[in-house]
């Protein structure tokens, strides 16, 4: 394996009294997108700060793309892509303006930003919208407009900082669509979110929780290795089974989904259907049945609480 | 050499990017032209430290020809005029108290006596003794809100005002102890004072107001945090930010003082290398000024806040409105520390005095200095990190 893009020892930023992240240890492979899965909070815009050289680490080591950081941040920002969490291209100019703007800060000559912008338009399907204003664009149009930016000179690495939180599902496909795009062309990713659909195309992923890592791996893996199977209850009454089951100690979490309560339990258990029978429950369930994890489960079993 | 192109180019965009913004907002670019325009015609004519036709009572206790005489006297001055009559002497100190009038002149009964015995009637070539009772006595007295002091000085000007004409008699001659020569304005015309000073004054209004926002405004739109994620060093941003606006300041020099010229008369004598010299100097250090608050301030409200903050003492103790000479020395130690007070004598001198650009060296030398230091110290505040 070819050496990390990005390579975390200890990292730890202390606000106060507040830690808002600590002790996390991340390695990101080249050619991947990494996501970072965790409830608003949980440190993932002070990590993706951090790792552009826009916050100083209150402990911890950290090399992006080979450089040293905080010492070389200056030298790391013509490296990298970032898309920021709250759009922050000027409204009061248009597509094309914005581009250029952005463009010959990173200091594309003028004839690359022209060649460059030509392809970003049509690329992300921006050509029509040439001379619109950033501030009368939708969410989606925006979001792509500032892809687009992020990406305008060509870098290896790219942060994401919650990039699709205002935004439809279709353009929420098209958009992983473009990033897996820029993978392919040799781009690594970084991703935040707090969507399980966007975690689980990740490569890898990290669960982040007040501040720690509390899972780290491929979403397949992290399904397989949760210590928990998933049984589905249907019955008459679940909002009245469902604290019953939740006050199980074998059951982790008890989660309604539409007419059927969605059990994780323990490993520690060999057969749950069965185990769930002999329970003493009003009403009984009237049918059960083992089904697959999903990440949203590693997600509750990894924090112990419900996704944001 | 490479690098230096980069910088300049980075400079440029940013530039480029002010000005597109600029132009799409409508009401500042109108307020570029319409604050000085405004002022100065609001101000040149509004402001007039020539006191005149001030409301005044009249209490007259001898009623004879005489007394009605005087007041008219008084009265055909200008300084005052009679709005109210009382009969007793309390009753006009309740109408100063009120605010109903600003003095009240009392004629004694006796007034007659007191002016025919006056040493401003009576000819004599030496004037009598302090001691000789009766001559001493003035003719009449006045009651004074000072408050005011210049409504204060306006009617003590009348303290010493000739009475022979009242009596039909030639006036004395009069030898005043100097001879007085007004130059530059010796019509005493109080717009000619008012309208250069008006330059410095809206040029630091609105170069301090526009780059106090600069920096705030992108950071309350979101748009910082994309910038300093970009190679952009902090003076390429704040270069670019500023030299636009050195654009808009000479547009509103040009409009004040041509304006000035057309409607007041203000004269426009100096060489106009000079002019443009102390003036470029004034724009960049105000600017600079309005950089270096940009990096204090944490919202666009606290950058207008402090724009005041610096606007008031650039009014007050500027020299625009009250003689630079008369405050306290820590006050013009204070007053000097401010742009504007450099640019108040130095635009004076050459739009009034027509001097060089060697007599305003020294101010406008200090006025690129202050510039420089605002330039690094706004560039050194600005950090490219959220911590």
């Amino acid at each position: 394996m070819s050496e990390p893009v990005i390579e975390v020892r200890g990292l730890t930023r202390r606000f106060g009294s507040l830690t808002a992240v600590a002790a996390l240890d991340l390695t990101v492979a080249p050619r991947t997108i990494y996501g970072f899965l965790g409830p608003n909070g949980s440190g993932k815009t002070t990590t993706v700060r951090m790792l552009t050289g826009l916050l100083t680490p209150s402990a911890g080591e950290v090399r992006v793309l080979g450089l040293e950081l905080p010492r070389d941040a200056e030298r790391l920002k013509r490296r990298i892509g970032y898309m920021t969490q709250k759009f922050s291209l000027y409204d009061d100019l248009t597509v094309v303006e914005n581009l250029r703007f952005v463009g010959e800060i990173y200091g594309l000559g003028r004839r690359a930003a022209r060649q460059r912008i030509a392809a970003l338009l049509s690329t992300y399907a921006l050509e029509p919208l040439r001379d619109r204003r950033a501030g009368q664009m939708s969410g989606g149009q925006r979001q792509r407009l500032a892809l687009a930016a992020a990406t305008i000179h060509e870098p290896p690495l790219l942060f994401l900082d919650e990039p699709t939180s205002a935004v439809d599902p279709q353009s929420r496909r098209d958009f992983w669509e473009r990033l897996f795009d820029l993978v392919d062309a040799g781009a690594t990713i970084l991703v935040s979110t707090h969507y399980m659909d966007e975690a689980e195309r990740c490569h890898r992923l990290a669960i982040l929780k007040d501040g720690h890592k509390r899972a780290d791996g491929a979403p397949a893996e992290l399904m397989a290795a949760m210590g928990a199977r998933v049984v589905e209850v249907e019955g008459s009454d679940l909002r009245a089974l469902k604290p019953q089951l939740a006050a199980l100690p074998e059951v982790l979490s008890a989660a309604q989904l539409g007419s059927r309560l969605r059990v994780l339990i323990h490993d520690r258990i060999p057969d749950p259907v069965a185990w769930l029978r002999t329970q003493t429950l009003d009403p009984m369930p009237t049918h059960l049945a083992l089904v697959h994890p999903s990440l949203e489960d590693v997600f509750v079993t990894s924090t112990g609480d419900a996704p944001a | 050499m490479n690098g230096l192109l980069l910088s300049v180019r980075r400079i440029l965009v940013i530039l480029t990017k002010e000005l597109i913004q600029l132009r799409r907002d409508r009401t500042t670019l109108g307020m570029v032209v319409m604050i000085p325009l405004i002022q100065l015609v609001l101000f040149g004519y509004a402001i007039n430290t020539n006191v005149r036709d001030i409301p005044v009572a009249l209490v007259d206790q001898s009623n004879t020809a005489l007394s009605r005489v005087l007041a008219q006297a008084v009265e055909a001055t200008q300084v005052v005029r009679f709005t109210e009559r009382y009969a007793e002497i309390p009753q006009a100190q309740e109408a100063i108290s009120a605010g109903r009038v600003r003095a009240a002149l009392i004629i004694p009964g006796d007034v007659s006596e007191r002016i025919a015995r006056s040493g401003s009637v009576s000819p004599r070539l030496e004037p009598p003794p302090a001691t000789d009772g009766p001559t001493s006595r003035p003719v009449a007295q006045w009651l004074v809100d000072g408050s005011d002091t210049m409504i204060a000085a306006a009617i003590k000007g009348l303290r010493s005002m000739p009475l022979a004409e009242l009596l039909r008699k030639p006036a004395n001659r009069m030898t005043p102890t100097f001879e007085v020569a007004l130059f530059f304005n010796p019509e005493q015309r109080t717009a000619i004072n008012i309208v250069p000073g008006l330059v410095a004054i809206i040029l630091t209004m609105t170069m301090v107001m526009f780059t106090s926002a600069a920096i705030v405004r992108e950071s309350e739109r979101g748009n910082m945090e994309m910038l300093i994620n970009t190679p952009v060093r902090p003076i390429e941003l704040m270069l670019g930010k500023i030299v636009p606006y050195i654009g808009i300041g000479i547009v509103q020099t040009a409009i004040i003082l041509t304006l000035g010229h057309l409607i007041f008369d203000v004269p426009l004598d100096g060489p106009l290398g000079a002019l443009a010299a102390t003036t470029l100097a004034f724009i960049g250090a105000s600017l600079a000024l309005g950089l270096v608050l940009s990096t204090i301030a944490t919202s666009q409200l606290q950058a207008m806040q402090m724009t005041v903050f610096i606007l008031l003492p650039s009014i007050l103790l500027s020299g625009f409105m009250f003689p630079y000479e008369g405050m306290p020395v820590p006050a013009q130690y204070l007053a000097e520390v401010l742009p504007v007070t450099h640019f108040m004598r130095t635009i004076r001198a050459v739009v009034l005095r027509g001097a060089g650009l060697h007599e305003v060296a020294f101010d406008t030398l200090w006025l690129v200095g202050f510039m420089l230091v605002g330039l690094v110290v706004a560039s050194l505040r600005f950090k490219k990190r959220l911590d």
